[in-house]
């Protein structure tokens, strides 16, 4: 690998640029035109534009990106996260044309965007899951057995959703027939599949997830995770170990992830989510997202390693350098996502320039950013300025260490999340690690105290 | 004539996906409250509503087009 398309934008696409330097690897990256002076297209060797600023006519537009690689003379394509990320025709057609994908095989990455599909190949490795129909169910009689033999409540999710989107909840059987209609509707208008399929609802839940890697013969994890302080499924805080998991139920998620990824002989990084119940102390699959994460920094932290580096190489060179007991894990790590939105005004986004961006430091403190001062933060894609995060030597010290370092952020020129981000580093519920995925929409003084 | 106006910056669309119908036509009548498209907004969508009854006489921006706050998105013939 002697020069890396990085076709993505942001922060992602910085931190791509900066492993890729350090490989001696040649980066180029793309830009809409409205990222023509962006923080990454400044760091990249090369940037090519590739459309206009609406990303369906450039970051998602598969032949102008894949132009933009031949053109410039690359030989390796990294998706980053989003995008083209999880896009098996885009990944077919980047290997058609003799380059190598920083990803896993395409038919991998169809055999988990098909959620129904991925449940069937997680329960044959041994992943727990949650009660649910046998793959996508259709209306008749069968539908009404298969419902009551997992109970209610119970949901109806879009084989084709991931990420919290297309799902329905059905509280009793008097709902489930229109309830699945609407649902295969709604299905089939988001993702152009009508195919849906049931699984028990689970009330309190903590999302839980296990960071794979694999060379398409062995297969390691490095560690798991817990993102559960969620904002309308989007992550808002994550951290790494997952706390207060009893190590029954970490070990078993550890090796049956492991296990997943050995069957499905899966090249490069990806990650093995789950439902974590702490009433029942039980974990459940939810999905398999086959890509580099936002929140890999977490596990790097707790690591030493380098995710993108060890993503690069397997690419490159096809073989895992590391085995399972090189691997070692030290101290706890959070994450806490910026995000250009406007948490006194409903989260409404926040475009302008930044006048000022200033980021803390101090030891265990990075920041993952796509932005510097005077950068423009445009309309037209993800909200995500930066990531900060924090690592120390415990859960406890690594919390008043994030109090710490998030006071030190100034940025203006955009309405900013830090307001919810330092109301909840000091909530008693995430410092006991209590919070569950629906803490943040159910505890509204959050934000009557800290706007 | 009344102007219905963009709050917010982002891009424009008419219908609320590829290949739908759209939510309001040139020509065509429209009520109070009613949406006639919707602005996003880094991947949020706000439906754009107008306020008044009449006919929509001109969309000022394209379906998938940009647009600015303060913009005018479309203007009605009260009726």
């Amino acid at each position: 690998m002697d020069k890396l398309l990085v076709a993505n934008r942001g922060e992602i696409a910085v931190r791509v640029i900066r492993t890729a330097r350090e490989l001696g690897i040649g980066t180029v990256v793309v830009a809409s035109e409205a990222d023509v002076e962006s923080y990454a297209a400044r760091l990249a060797d090369e940037c090519v534009v590739i459309g206009p600023a609406p990303a369906s006519q450039s970051y998602l537009d598969q032949s102008a990106v894949l132009a933009a690689a031949t053109g410039a003379g690359c030989d390796a394509v990294h998706p980053g996260y989003g995008f083209l990320s999880e896009n098996a025709s885009f990944a077919r057609r980047v290997r058609e044309a003799g380059l190598t994908w920083v990803g896993p095989s395409p038919e991998a990455i169809e055999l988990m965007g098909d959620k129904s599909r991925a449940r069937q190949a997680a329960e044959a490795a041994g992943v727990p899951t949650l009660r649910g129909s046998a793959g996508v169910v259709r209306h008749g009689d069968a539908l009404v057995a298969e419902a009551a033999a997992i109970g209610y409540p119970l949901v109806v999710k879009a084989a084709a959703g991931g990420g919290g989107r297309g799902i329905r909840r059905v509280d009793s059987a008097q709902e489930l027939i229109p309830a699945v209609g609407i649902a295969q509707a709604e299905a089939h208008a988001a993702f152009g599949s009508d195919d849906v399929y049931l699984e028990r609802f689970v009330r309190r839940a903590r999302h839980v997830e296990v960071q794979v890697l694999g060379d398409g013969v062995n297969a390691i994890h490095l560690g798991d995770r817990d993102c559960s302080m969620q904002r309308r499924q989007q992550k808002v805080v994550e951290e790494a170990p997952a706390p207060g998991l009893p190590p029954r139920v970490r070990e078993r998620i550890l090796r049956a992830s492991v296990e997943l990824v050995r069957q499905c002989r899966y090249e490069g990084l990806g990650t093995v989510e789950f439902l974590y119940d702490p009433d029942a102390e039980e974990a459940a699959f939810i999905e398999m997202n086959t890509r580099l994460q936002v929140e890999h920094p977490v596990t790097e932290m707790i690591t030493g390693l380098d995710l993108v580096r060890e993503q690069l190489l397997v690419a490159a060179g096809g073989s895992l350098r590391l085995r399972q007991e090189d691997v070692e894990f030290r101290g706890h790590a959070f994450e806490f996502r910026i995000n250009a939105e406007d948490p006194g005004n409903g989260f409404l986004p926040s475009p302008g320039i930044l006048s000022r961006v200033e980021w803390p430091g101090g030891p265990g403190v990075r920041v993952d950013s796509g932005v510097t001062t005077g950068s423009a933060v445009v309309p037209f894609y993800d909200s995500l300025l930066a990531k900060l995060i924090v690592w120390d030597s415990t859960r406890d010290a690594a919390i008043e260490r994030s109090v710490r370092a998030l006071r030190e952020v100034d940025i203006v020129g955009v309405k900013t999340t830090l307001p919810l981000l330092a109301a909840l580093i000091e909530t008693a519920e995430l410092r006991d690690g209590q919070h569950h995925s629906a803490f943040i929409e159910t505890t509204p003084q959050l934000l009557g105290a800290s706007t | 004539m009344t102007d219905i106006i963009s709050p917010l910056p982002g891009i424009f669309y008419r219908s609320p996906g590829p290949g739908k119908e759209p939510y309001a036509i040139e020509g065509g009548a429209v009520s109070p409250g009613q949406v006639i498209g919707v602005v996003e907004i880094m991947k949020q969508f706000s439906e754009i509503r107008c306020e008044v009854a009449g006919i929509l006489e001109r969309f000022h921006v394209a379906d998938t087009g940009t647009i600015n706050p303060g913009e005018v998105i479309a203007t009605v013939r009260e009726e």
